[in-house]
């Protein structure tokens, strides 16, 4: 009656082993490490970097307990903090020969000090939230309003060029509002007007109207249009973000999407909150200008390299390790760029970038490469006051409507690179903070401490307690809440689940609650056993008739979790465990309980009594 | 060990109406509080800046006030933990960058002294602050008509009622006690007001559970000895289990430092008047309601059902 097959055994000694293993990683805490990750956009960190970084570790005798390379970065880790902060000024120097302009970030970083085996099954620490180690919380919101603004103003551009090349004449273009109106003196032109505007502008809705003498065209962005607009918007931020937030040198930085216009920007360890809010805040600039041709000699060169470069030039090395004088004047600004793709060259197939300018640009663009034909143009990105040449090409002809194609000596990954370098310069729309949470490392550290001497303590009551109370029942209970707490946190770990303090509190209410469960268990042996009933028939009745009750209080307390998985913000931590322990509560204190008062109990022939605490009242 | 040895049912029912009264004048005054004091909402909800600043020596809460005043801030400054905390609130301002009124916060302290320390920033935008109303308000209502719909399921009408009635009670008994004492009502806490709601339905349930069962044992009972008999059986267990998961919101009140405070607050009144109001405010209302025996042994009803079908504690 009260046994288990022996495979059940095994499935919950299997179970509660494999909690063990995927907890353990939570206790070997962090080792100090150095992490590399990408300066540029236009550059990637590959096992190249990795061979880079340790035979500079090596040749300088500094002894590192791993290195692995994922994604997006290499990380090296050290037996202290001493070595560590060596190390950091070793790489630095091996990985960025100019000092003035890295090609890498190398920061310092924490890894979990966990073996390798366990790292190797996935076998993870819970990651940290905020409020436990300290940094910042940004959220952000982008508008879109101007995002559908500049997208209007520089269709009114396009618009103005397209009517022009038709021969159409018009009274005036202007936008109002999220509206673009288009005058006109009679009827021939404003159909002839629609047409153009129906064939080349697909993203319009053009409606007729009249006011006064003027005839009008009024045009929206069509819906999709609009969506499409604010979805461009919206990633092109994040990829500036992201271009940006990696010049902080973060070790591991959260940019996510949350809803359709907000960014959410988690940047652990980092305190000094003026510099992060002046680089989320800032633009980076794309700057057209011309090479300075005349200038193009060896010893001119020799002189910008030593910071001389001719008077009214800029000395640039471009990335292929060509250096070049480039004019101070600048032709044009990325403000006037509306998109650039990647893609391939019509004629040659070669990689290329193509660039879409505005109406006014377009124009210039036009202007400048017909007055410059066989001479280099440098496109240049600049961030932080300090200029950088993407690709120098030379102007073949010129280049009318604002269409410009980049290529030459590039690969699919460059042309990439490139495309997402020059659209990500700079925010497609402004955003604005509209929540900041700063948590202090002294703070972070002191919340751990509290969530965990709180939680420890009310389990030791409640094990006393337990005991105390229902005897050996009692610690059967305990180790039954002791493998709830096993499994909740296995599953966290697993689950690669952020823990924050409310996520601490959660675990200890859910253990506090979860003893419910063996309560009522134990309560109804009791009540069998002095209802008459054998020790075998009182543990089988006492489990069975409990379920029914288990599982009435655990729909209650998964209807609050859910509600509360609604709610954004610091609540999402306490609902998750929440949840999740409860499924977890159900296994220890039901199947696992069982189990061990089977295994103690269920094969014995005879059972004088059982060890619950006094039942004889009388 | 062995805290209760009840050998007689003790006639709880025979005090109904003293414990309806009871509950309904606390309730009363816990409306009253809410609508004269009205909740101390935290700036999670109200949207503003709070700052929480560590010193190396006990914080002077008054020159930190001044000399936040000359610079031009209408700022509540108080002591946070201990004394070398300070915690500075400031509401939101219609001409103010919010953005980076922190730095030039903190900034000014350190001119005022060097050991002034960043420990904490919580900025929250009005946007943010008023969608979070609407989800904590949207979250409390899921909860309650989930709740309901459940009893309704499991049970008679009229236990689902009496059920949410006791628990909605509950929750407005602690609103109650932190609009009285102007306890800062954050999101921590909304999350402890939601759990003890399920947490006392929970009791709810076992009690009615045993209604039940003793309905059908108990053919010539009234209803007022099956509810005695029902609460007698099950109140061992009750306080057993309030008493385990108190201990834990216990240490958590001792231990779990300002963070965890108002949560632990928040579930130790919830966790007493859950006891409370499960027991002695649900099933004297199930009484009133005019629960009977033959709403529970109807033939209809009874075919095909077990007679150990649902809890039995």
């Amino acid at each position: 009656m009260n046994r288990y097959p022996t495979w059940g055994y095994a499935l919950i000694a299997l179970a509660v082993i494999a909690a063990f293993l995927y907890t353990l990683p939570n206790f070997f805490g962090e080792s100090p490490a150095v992490q590399v990750s990408s300066g540029k956009a236009t550059i990637k960190v590959d096992a190249g970097v990795l061979a880079r970084a340790e035979e500079a570790l090596s040749k300088a005798g500094i002894a590192y307990t791993g290195a692995v390379l994922d994604q997006t970065s290499v990380r090296v880790r050290f037996a202290d903090t001493d070595t560590q902060l060596k190390a950091r000024d070793l790489v630095d120097r091996a990985l960025n020969p100019d000092a003035g302009n890295p090609s890498y970030i190398v920061a310092l970083n924490l890894l979990p000090a966990s073996p390798n085996w366990l790292s190797a099954m996935h076998a993870l620490p819970m990651y940290l939230g905020l409020d436990l180690r300290g940094g910042v919380h940004f959220l952000l919101q982008v508008d879109m309003q101007a995002a559908i603004t500049k997208r209007l103003e520089s269709m009114a551009a396009d618009l103005r060029t397209s009517l022009r090349e038709k021969n159409v004449r018009h009274g005036g273009i202007t936008r109002e509002g999220q509206t673009l109106r288009v005058r006109f003196r009679d009827q021939a032109t404003r159909d002839a007007a629609r047409n153009a505007m129906l064939d080349s502008f697909p993203d319009l809705a053009v409606i007729e109207r009249e006011d006064g003498q003027d005839l009008l065209l009024v045009s929206s962005l069509k819906p999709e249009a609009v969506k499409r607009t604010q979805e461009y918007a919206l990633r092109q931020n994040i990829t500036t973000l992201h271009n940006r937030i990696n010049e902080l040198g973060v070790a591991e930085p959260v940019i996510q999407q949350q809803g359709l216009d907000r960014v959410v920007v988690q940047l652990p360890g980092v305190q000094d909150t003026a510099k992060a809010k002046d680089i989320l805040g800032r633009t980076a600039s794309l700057e057209i200008r011309m090479v300075a041709e005349e200038h193009m000699n060896p010893a001119a060169l020799d002189a910008g390299a030593k910071g001389q470069p001719p008077f009214g030039t800029e000395y640039f090395v471009e990335r292929n390790g060509q250096p070049l004088l480039v004019r101070r004047q600048v032709v044009l600004t990325g403000d006037r760029l509306t998109d650039a793709q990647p893609g391939f060259d019509n004629q040659t197939n070669e990689p290329a970038v193509h660039l879409r300018l505005d109406g006014q640009g377009a124009r210039i663009f036009q202007e400048v490469t017909r007055e410059n034909v066989n001479k280099r143009m440098a496109i240049l990105l600049i961030e932080k006051g300090k200029g950088e040449v993407i690709t120098a090409p030379v102007i073949r002809s010129e280049i009318p409507g604002g269409r410009v194609q980049i290529s030459g000596r590039m690969t699919t990954t460059e042309a990439n690179d490139v495309a997402l370098l020059l659209r990500a310069g700079s925010l497609a729309a402004p955003m604005e903070i509209i929540e900041e949470r700063t948590v202090g490392p002294s703070l972070g550290r002191d919340n751990i401490e509290k969530g965990f001497k709180a939680t420890s303590s009310g389990f030791l009551a409640i094990v006393v307690f337990m005991s105390l109370y229902y005897t050996l029942f009692g610690v059967i209970s305990s180790l039954a809440l002791a493998v709830n707490l096993l499994l909740l946190v296995a599953l966290l770990s697993l689950l690669q689940a952020t823990l924050t303090l409310p996520g601490i509190a959660a675990i200890a209410l859910t253990l506090g609650m979860a003893i419910d469960a063996n309560v009522l268990i134990n309560e109804r042996i009791r009540e069998e056993l002095r209802g008459g009933a054998t020790p075998q028939a009182a543990i089988h009745a006492g489990y069975e008739r409990a379920w029914a009750t288990i599982l009435d209080s655990n729909v209650t307390t998964f209807i609050v979790g859910i509600s509360l998985l609604m709610v954004p913000g610091a609540v999402r931590g306490f609902a998750v465990v929440h949840c999740l322990g409860i499924l977890t509560s159900m296994f220890s204190a039901v199947v696992v309980s069982r189990a061990i008062v089977n295994l103690v109990y269920g094969h014995r022939r005879r059972v004088g009594r059982l060890f619950i605490g006094n039942t004889a009242w009388k | 060990m062995e805290f209760f040895k009840i050998r007689r049912t003790i006639p709880f029912m025979r005090y109904a109406l003293v414990f309806n009264i009871i509950s309904a004048i606390t309730f009363l005054l816990a409306v009253f509080f809410l609508a004269t004091k009205h909740l101390n909402l935290s700036i999670e909800f109200t949207g503003g800046t709070l700052i929480e600043v560590g010193y190396q020596h006990a914080a002077d809460v008054d020159a930190v006030r001044r000399t936040l005043d000359r610079a031009g801030y209408k700022a509540e400054v108080q002591n946070f933990g201990s004394s070398r905390e300070l915690l500075i609130r400031m509401h939101l301002e219609k001409n103010q960058s919010s953005a980076d009124l922190s730095q030039k916060v903190i900034q000014i302290l350190r001119d005022q002294d060097k050991s002034a320390e960043l420990r904490r920033v919580e900025f929250v935008g009005p946007q943010v602050g008023s969608e979070l109303v609407n989800y904590g308000s949207l979250a409390l209502l899921v909860t309650a008509v989930g709740i309901v719909l459940y009893l309704w399921m499991r049970f008679e009408w009229r236990f689902g009622l009496s059920g949410i009635i006791a628990n909605l009670h509950d929750v407005v008994i602690i609103l109650g006690f932190f609009a009285f004492f102007q306890w800062e009502f954050s999101l921590p806490v909304l999350a402890a007001v939601l759990a003890v709601l399920g947490y006392s339905v929970n009791e709810s349930v076992v009690v009615f559970d045993r209604v039940r069962e003793n309905f059908r044992k108990m053919r010539k009972a009234s209803t007022a000895e099956v509810i005695d008999s029902a609460i007698t059986g099950v109140i061992s267990r009750t306080i057993i289990t309030h008493l385990c998961t108190q201990m834990m919101v216990t240490t958590m009140l001792l231990f779990g430092g300002q963070a965890l405070h108002y949560f632990a607050l928040a579930l130790t009144i919830g966790i007493l008047f859950g006891i409370y109001s499960s027991v002695l405010v649900a099933s004297p209302l199930v009484m009133w309601l005019g629960a009977r025996r033959e709403q529970f042994v109807k033939p209809t009803r009874r075919a095909g059902r077990d007679e150990h079908e649902g809890a039995v504690v």
